[in-house]
């Protein structure tokens, strides 16, 4: 027992990076677990309020499941060259990193524009949120993931700089591997917004 | 430019607001003027405002807290003062645009930015000295928590001075809180505050939730975890799983506010009653993250004071436990009478009086843990004991509103706001109030003084009973809680009885004040030189008073519950290394204080449309947190020498004191 904490005291420099970034990572893992909290409040919103239309259109006539399915498939490829990235980062290649991060970078642009574009349409036709009761939960459930993934792009972008500027130190591992965590878990809950907004809505 | 702010927004015409306004800037100016006539702005900036020390952020939460303390008992006194003269043809001095003001504020202050910050104080300056750490896991994140939450108390206290504070109550219920039915900006001052304040409190859990789970000592397994910090452990899982509710529930209301969506209003689709269910979701088990710390409390009090180990620590675990899960299950026992149905209310009675159970059981350890112990009666447990005797009481009004017919007779009474006073005040606060004298030499490296400690809290006790025990008679009489006014002369008398109750509770706060100036000044004869006063039982009471800014120069080995009595016992107490390590402690970072200032500015520009500052004060946040993320110098190294040097000078006073 005594050599364990003598072995705490002196513990190296490397040694105690890695402890930050365990907990780094154990912390994040809860925030994203708080974050499952905030999506399902949304998610019972809207399933309270999905069939409130005030008289104004609904899913079946505003979604064109076409179009979200391109939607889909931006994100979905898009974690795929995500998890590339943390492979690369794990085996160190810094410049198939960057290659990775680069293309998942634009996927998620290409999903977020197509988003930007789908609520254009809705609110110059007049179906903006204050139209009724379910397109204030559609709009606020979807966009929440919007700026979810505005925020991820965003971090995206930092952490290019700081595997372009710093290379694969250890504390860009982490932020690396955090914000894998963040992607991957933006891709769940918009498989739950797929099936939950778009394809209940229409079908 | 300036969005809806105009000079009309000054409430000049008000002598009431005026003057507490006058107040507060007077006294802000004084401390100021203090702070630059000794020089200190340095040493403040450098040693607090910029500290990542988790006591010194503990100790300036405190500090936030014993002003909105203040704040919100003047409020409790505009109330009862008013209450006490507003009969028949008299119209007292608060119109009702003032009055509903004055009782949202009382609210949303003494939950969120009183009690709050008080257990936010106390677990940042024990939890990771009680489980053997040197810091908390996220310096950085606790210093910015600290940040948001003095910004969101900081909008609060702006609102009395430029615009107004909500009308609506300290749970804004809706269609209410709606643009159509509150114009003004009340309700936004009341929104963004709680909104950034929450986001601050779910930083901190998650904060508090990775340290205690990861940062115990060797040898300290969960079972072998004090009682505060396993009350605290369940408060974070309580903070983790609710605020998110909140977050979205007060955005929602903002998106209804300022974009015209129908979340909440009773048109185009909006649905009511799911404001109050949301509300409630997380406002529930928000009583019980309020409650558990004092529970911890308590627990640490008895057990030190009665020289014994707690009496069932695992049933007191498995107590918390229970109660943790079983309050998020409790939430519609807040709106029985808006029509949920008997089969719906009938459950959520059942599940209300199940809670009492462990809640009991808790009682009973405490008892238990005094009954053939060798009780001191210090001022610490005085609180206690008034505790105990009045929680019991209070506990039992809860389980009488939780069966669903009685509720409808008394619901929306104010033998609620008895209930839930007594539950609150002889309950959290209470409990705070004990942590505050327990760990108080800890603290600050003095012990209190006793005398006006235990004069306090009889003016306290006394005046509490005085103060809501006629609350419960005038709700059987039938009196609703907020009125402003009343033209029932029976209630009169009782409502005098009341408010001379609050004057008593004034003087006690007083006598708490006049109890820390008065330790201070004494503090030469009253110095806690071995860092253990009370023969104390958990690691805290190791290390010296204050401790150095590392805590523990070596990282102490637990081997049973109680691990510093365990330590005494077997003669390892005060063992000193052959060596001393170098530590890693993190760099000062005004980071945290800067983004608590733009969010401040923030909040302030969205309440008033000001887009621009909004939208500027964001950008620069953003950028403040991508700058902190290339900083990879965030540590700074104390030499093993440097700390043998510390800790010679320690075991210099321990041997003087002996």
């Amino acid at each position: 027992m005594s050599d364990y904490a003598l072995t705490l005291d002196r513990a190296g420099e490397e040694d105690r990076e890695l402890e930050r970034a365990t907990n780094q990572v154990f912390g994040f893992w809860i925030y994203l677990m708080s974050d499952l909290v905030l999506f399902a409040v949304i998610f019972a919103t809207f399933a309270v309020l999905c069939r409130n239309y005030a008289g104004g259109p609904t899913g079946r006539d505003l979604f064109h499941l076409p179009y979200v399915l391109g939607e889909t498939m931006f994100l979905l490829f898009s974690s795929a060259t995500c998890g590339l990235a943390m492979a690369a980062a794990q085996s160190g290649k810094k410049n198939l990193v960057l290659f990775a991060l680069a293309v998942t970078f634009l996927l998620g642009l290409g999903f977020l524009s197509m988003e930007a574009k789908e609520f254009q349409r809705m609110i110059l036709n007049g179906d903006g949120p204050s139209r009724s009761g379910f397109l204030s939960a559609f709009f606020t459930l979807v966009g929440t993931h919007g700026a979810h993934v505005c925020v991820g792009l965003l971090w995206m972008a930092v952490t290019f700089a700081q595997v372009g500027l710093k290379g694969l130190s250890a504390s860009v591992q982490s932020r690396l591997m955090r914000l894998g965590m963040f992607w991957h878990f933006l891709d769940i809950v918009w498989i739950g917004v797929f099936t939950t907004v778009y394809l209940r809505g229409v079908l | 430019m300036l969005g809806k702010l105009t000079l009309s927004a000054i409430p000049y015409h008000d002598p009431i607001i005026m003057g507490a306004v006058l107040g507060s800037v007077l006294v802000a100016a004084a401390v100021i003027a203090l702070i630059t006539y000794y020089g200190k702005w340095t040493y403040l900036w450098k040693e607090w405002l910029t500290s990542l020390d988790h006591k010194r952020i503990g100790v300036m939460y405190l500090i936030l807290s014993l002003v909105m303390l203040l704040r919100g008992l003047s409020d409790a006194v505009m109330m009862r003062a008013q209450q006490a003269v507003a009969v028949g043809s008299s119209q007292g001095f608060l119109p009702p645009w003032h009055f509903d003001q004055v009782f949202t504020a009382h609210g949303t202050i003494m939950i969120l930015f009183m009690a709050m910050p008080f257990v936010s104080g106390l677990m940042n300056i024990i939890v990771p000295q009680q489980i053997g750490a040197r810091d908390v896991a996220f310096p950085f994140l606790n210093s910015l928590s600290l940040w948001l939450t003095v910004a969101g108390a900081l909008l609060v206290m702006v609102s009395l001075g430029i615009g107004e504070f909500s009308k609506v109550g300290w749970s804004g219920y809706s269609p209410l809180a709606e643009k159509l039915y509150s114009p003004g900006v009340g309700v936004d001052y009341w929104d963004w505050s709680i909104q950034i304040a929450g986001i601050a409190s779910l930083m901190t859990a998650i904060n508090f939730f990775v340290t205690i789970l990861r940062m115990r000592a060797p040898g300290m397994n969960l079972m072998r975890m004090p009682l505060f910090s396993w009350a605290i452990f369940f408060t974070t899982i309580l903070m983790v799983c609710s605020f998110p509710v909140l977050t979205v529930t007060l955005a929602m209301l903002s998106l209804d506010r300022y974009l015209g969506m129908h979340f909440f209003t009773n048109t185009f689709g909006g649905n009511i009653m799911m404001y109050v269910n949301l509300f409630w979701m997380w406002g529930h088990p928000e009583v019980y993250i309020v409650i558990l710390p004092s529970f911890g409390i308590f627990s640490e009090v008895v057990a030190t004071f009665s020289s014994k180990r707690l009496f069932g620590y695992k049933s007191l675990v498995y107590a918390t436990g229970a109660i943790t899960l079983l309050s998020f299950g409790v939430w519609l026992h807040h709106f029985f009478t808006m029509g949920a149905g008997p089969d719906v209310n009938a459950v959520f009675g059942i599940t209300t009086m199940i809670i009492a159970i462990p809640t009991g059981v808790k009682i009973f350890n405490w008892l238990f843990t005094m009954y053939r112990g060798r009780v001191r009666l210090t001022v610490p447990m005085y609180w206690t004991l008034g505790f105990m005797v009045s929680f019991s009481l209070g506990g039992a009004t809860g389980v009488l509103m939780g069966v669903p017919p009685a509720d409808f007779v008394i619901h929306n009474s104010v033998f609620l706001v008895a209930h839930f006073h007594t539950m609150l005040i002889t309950g959290t606060l209470f409990g705070l109030i004990a942590g505050y004298s327990y760990w108080f030499p800890k603290i600050t490296g003095f012990r209190l003084n006793e005398k006006w400690g235990k004069r306090a809290f009889f003016f306290w006790l006394i005046g509490f009973y005085l103060a809501f025990g006629p609350l419960y008679l005038l709700g059987l009489m039938g009196m609703p809680r907020r009125m402003y006014h009343y033209s029932n002369p029976a209630w009169h008398p009782w409502l005098l009885v009341a408010a001379g109750g609050a004057a008593l509770i004034v003087i006690g706060t007083f006598l708490l004040i006049v109890q820390l100036i008065v330790s201070i000044r004494e503090r030469e004869t009253t110095r806690d030189l071995t860092g253990d006063p009370y023969d104390g039982r958990t690691l805290e009471w190791s290390l010296s008073s204050p401790p150095p800014v590392y805590n523990f120069a070596q990282i102490p080995i637990v081997g049973d519950i109680d691990a510093f009595t365990d330590m005494k016992e077997k003669g390892l107490a005060y063992t000193r290394p052959v060596q001393y390590h170098d530590i890693e402690i993190p760099k000062n970072s005004g980071a945290g204080y800067l983004i608590g200032v733009l969010t401040f500015l923030m909040g302030f520009a969205l309440v008033w449309d000001i887009w621009w500052l909004a939208a500027s004060c964001a950008a620069g946040i953003v950028l403040i947190v991508i700058a902190r993320s290339f900083d990879d110098d965030t540590h700074r190294v104390i030499t093993g020498s440097q700390i043998q040097g510390i800790e010679d000078e320690r075991y210099r006073r321990l041997e003087a004191a002996r």
